[in-house]
């Protein structure tokens, strides 16, 4: 086949021109350990605190390389997120300078950033981020966690149907911050790449970002840290912050469903009986033919 | 559309407009006192289901259409507006991609259902044919829809499945021009697929009316495949298939909503939250689910022109199986022989789906090839030969008989319907 061929021709020459290795499918690669979410399931929801370390996560050590261009600061304040007050929100919105105009002179001009803004972009645009990161391109981050996933094969896939498991992305993006190591198990890792067991193909653009004791947490009353200041903890509460941005309705929709659902089984039990009482009309018809 | 003619308005507008244009009539003789076969079972819920579908996914679409912007630098980013910002923008987005998953399992069903029952034979081959038309053009628009919010998977997909064409001698290479608008996938390719994709579906309606009427004329098969001869055998439309076909439709939504609001990503792509990039191939382009039988015998094929044949081939078929099938027994239920053979080829069907999804490497495409070549077989080989050679089960002389035993007295009567699986579905 023409097409599959010029495809899979055209597939090697972006991965050498991206400087980033593609998913070798021959290759096989772990299965990310399976991480209890606090959103996971019917009746799950974000975990306010988690959502706001996870934020000083991306904050912190990701937005230095990392947009995530469709997220507003008032997103911060909305319900089922992070919980931030508008005060917060406005605060934190204020400490950004916006660029923005043309004002009447035509000129662009700076402003203090708004809850309205969205957050700003690290580079200016693609290539400059792209060069400043060795040739490759550190992806945004606005629905990242439902744009990587990993196979899940027969029977497995079927499974999932039933069980609602739907964290593949983030069980994936929290593996990943977890998965480098100096041992490259026979992998050669060309200079200015990066060795992780769970990236398609192994060779990863981005150096391990993530390190113990790197960012600080909020303390609780007796002065300690609520949670470890460690990369496990920090992986696990910035993946939860990047399931929220990716999809920052989700409490909202499995909360409606419930009602949809509830609601629909009633009716359709109403629907039933109505249906077996108009039905036995016809044996009543019958036995008095 | 026939059936009987009984309608009398009660008011005197009614009459009126009745005399005018006698609308209420049709609908009345059409959906309130139409006789349908009284063994039904809930396999013939599926068309109100699609129905119901097709409504649904007509105004979520509407609705999305408001906010959407089919150009190629806003169109991901619009979607996500949608998502974000845009009041029950999610809920409406969910219902719409799931929406058309849903269809196709309903669609399944109901073609599934026709296969096993006979319906597609005499004298309903034109209500058959334009089945296969429907839903050629709810492949179009679900392809043409799954483009629209240009990720990854969108684009890749519109690339591979259109280059298809390209596969066709002569004229190939313009028919591709004209679809893409220019010579790559680009901005005109997604504005003409947004606008055949709010064309289509209103293409869909029109012909879906068609195949009532053409319905209506025969009547609707049923599960004994032989024809309704007195009233014994019939009841009214209404109430007792609208409360029926009501309490499937509310069924099938609480599996729907399963879908929307649990796992609304399941059945989608995690590339196609990646923006379209012509310059990054996904590792694995891959069509929505309810392609992948096809997609499986396009790629069984080694040669590319001869692939596309096949695929298309392997829904043209369909339009030729009335004539195929040689058995005069219109039910499966009463071919046993047939009846292996048909699991057999739902079977492969779904073996061939997840081949689909599979890449086209080693044992793949072997078993692939074995599957194209019994999907082929049962329609060319099985179903003309079967009918001459099957010794089926005897009929039922009437409807009311399969349904309440042979006897027909009153007394059996009324003792054998709280018995029967039939009415009790």
């Amino acid at each position: 086949m023409k097409t599959f061929k010029l495809i899979a021709a055209a597939a090697l020459v972006s991965g050498f021109l991206g400087g980033v290795a593609h998913a070798q499918h021959s290759h096989a690669l772990p299965t990310p350990p399976r991480i209890e979410w606090s959103f996971a399931g019917p009746f799950g929801k974000f975990d306010k605190t988690q959502l706001q370390r996870g934020f000083k996560v991306y904050q912190e050590v990701c937005a230095s390389c990392h947009s995530v261009n469709l997220l507003a600061f008032r997103n911060l304040g909305q319900a089922g997120g992070p919980g931030f007050s508008q005060g917060q929100v406005k605060a934190l919105a204020a400490t950004f300078k916006i660029k923005d105009g043309p004002n009447d002179a035509g000129d662009m001009f700076e402003r203090e950033g708004r809850p309205a803004d969205r957050w700003p972009s690290p580079f200016p645009n693609k290539q400059a981020a792209a060069a400043a990161n060795g040739g490759a391109l550190p992806p945004d981050f606005s629905v990242i966690a439902k744009a990587r996933t990993y196979a899940r094969d027969f029977p497995w896939f079927l499974v999932d149907m039933f069980t609602q498991y739907q964290e593949h992305g983030v069980d994936y993006l929290s593996a990943l911050l977890n998965g480098y190591s100096d041992d490259t198990h026979g992998v050669e890792v060309p200079a200015g790449k990066y060795y992780n067991m769970y990236f398609p193909g192994n060779i990863i653009a981005m150096p391990k970002p993530l390190n113990d004791g790197q960012v600080e947490y909020v303390k609780g009353a007796d002065g300690r840290p609520q949670v470890p200041e460690t990369v496990d903890q920090y992986s696990k509460d910035v993946s939860a912050f990047l399931m929220w941005v990716a999809e920052p309705h989700l409490e909202k929709r499995k909360e409606t469903g419930f009602k949809a659902i509830a609601f629909l089984i009633v009716l359709a039990g109403l629907l039933y009986f109505t249906k077996k009482k108009i039905w036995a009309r016809i044996e009543d018809h019958h036995a008095h033919a | 559309m026939s059936g009987h003619s009984t309608y009398v308005p009660k008011s005197a507008i009614g009459r009126w407009f009745e005399s005018r244009l006698p609308i209420m009539g049709l609908i009345h003789s059409s959906f309130v006192v139409f006789p349908n076969p009284r063994n039904l079972n809930y396999y013939w819920t599926f068309g109100g289901i699609l129905a119901f579908m097709l409504v649904s996914q007509i105004l979520t679409g509407v609705v999305l259409a408001m906010h959407y912007v089919a150009n190629v630098d806003l169109a991901f980013n619009s979607v996500e507006h949608i998502m974000r910002d845009v009041n029950y923008g999610w809920m409406l987005r969910y219902l719409h991609a799931n929406g058309a998953s849903m269809f196709f399992v309903a669609v399944y069903v109901h073609i599934a259902r026709g296969l096993y029952y006979g319906s597609y034979k005499e004298p309903r081959e034109v209500l058959w044919i334009l089945g296969v038309i429907i839903f050629l053009l709810m492949m179009a628009t679900a392809f043409m829809g799954y483009v629209l919010p240009w990720g990854q998977m969108s684009f890749w997909g519109a690339t591979v499945i259109t280059n298809l064409f390209s596969a066709l001698p002569v004229v190939g290479e313009t028919i591709v021009t004209y679809l893409w608008g220019g010579f790559s996938v680009g901005n005109p390719t997604l504005n003409r697929f947004f606008s055949l994709h709010y064309l289509l579906p209103f293409m869909i309606a029109g012909v879906v009316v068609l195949h009532v009427w053409a319905l209506h004329v025969p009547g609707s098969n049923n599960p004994a495949g032989i024809d309704k001869k007195t009233d014994k055998d019939t009841l009214p439309f209404h109430p007792y298939f609208t409360v029926k076909d009501a309490f499937a439709v509310v069924c099938f939504l609480i599996f729907f909503c399963w879908f929307a609001f649990y796992i609304p990503n399941y059945l989608g792509h995690a590339d196609n939250y990646i923006e379209a990039n012509a310059a990054v191939t996904p590792a694995h382009i891959v069509p929505e689910w309810y392609f992948l039988p096809f997609y499986a015998i396009l790629r069984a094929v080694p040669d590319k022109l001869l692939g596309v044949l096949a695929m298309f081939g392997s829904i043209a078929i369909l339009v030729f199986l009335p004539w195929l099938d040689s058995s005069k027994v219109r039910s499966g239920s009463y071919r046993p022989a047939f009846q292996v053979f048909f699991w057999v080829f739902v079977a492969n069907a779904i073996v061939l789906g997840w081949l689909g999804g599979k890449p086209p490497e080693g044992l793949y495409v072997h078993a692939s090839r074995l599957c194209t070549l019994y999907y082929f077989a049962y329609f060319i080989v099985v179903l003309p030969l079967l009918g001459k050679f099957e010794r089926t089960r005897p009929l039922p002389a009437s409807i009311a008989e399969a349904v309440l035993g042979t006897s027909g007295s009153a007394s059996a009567m009324a003792g054998s319907v709280a018995a029967s699986p039939n009415t009790k579905g």
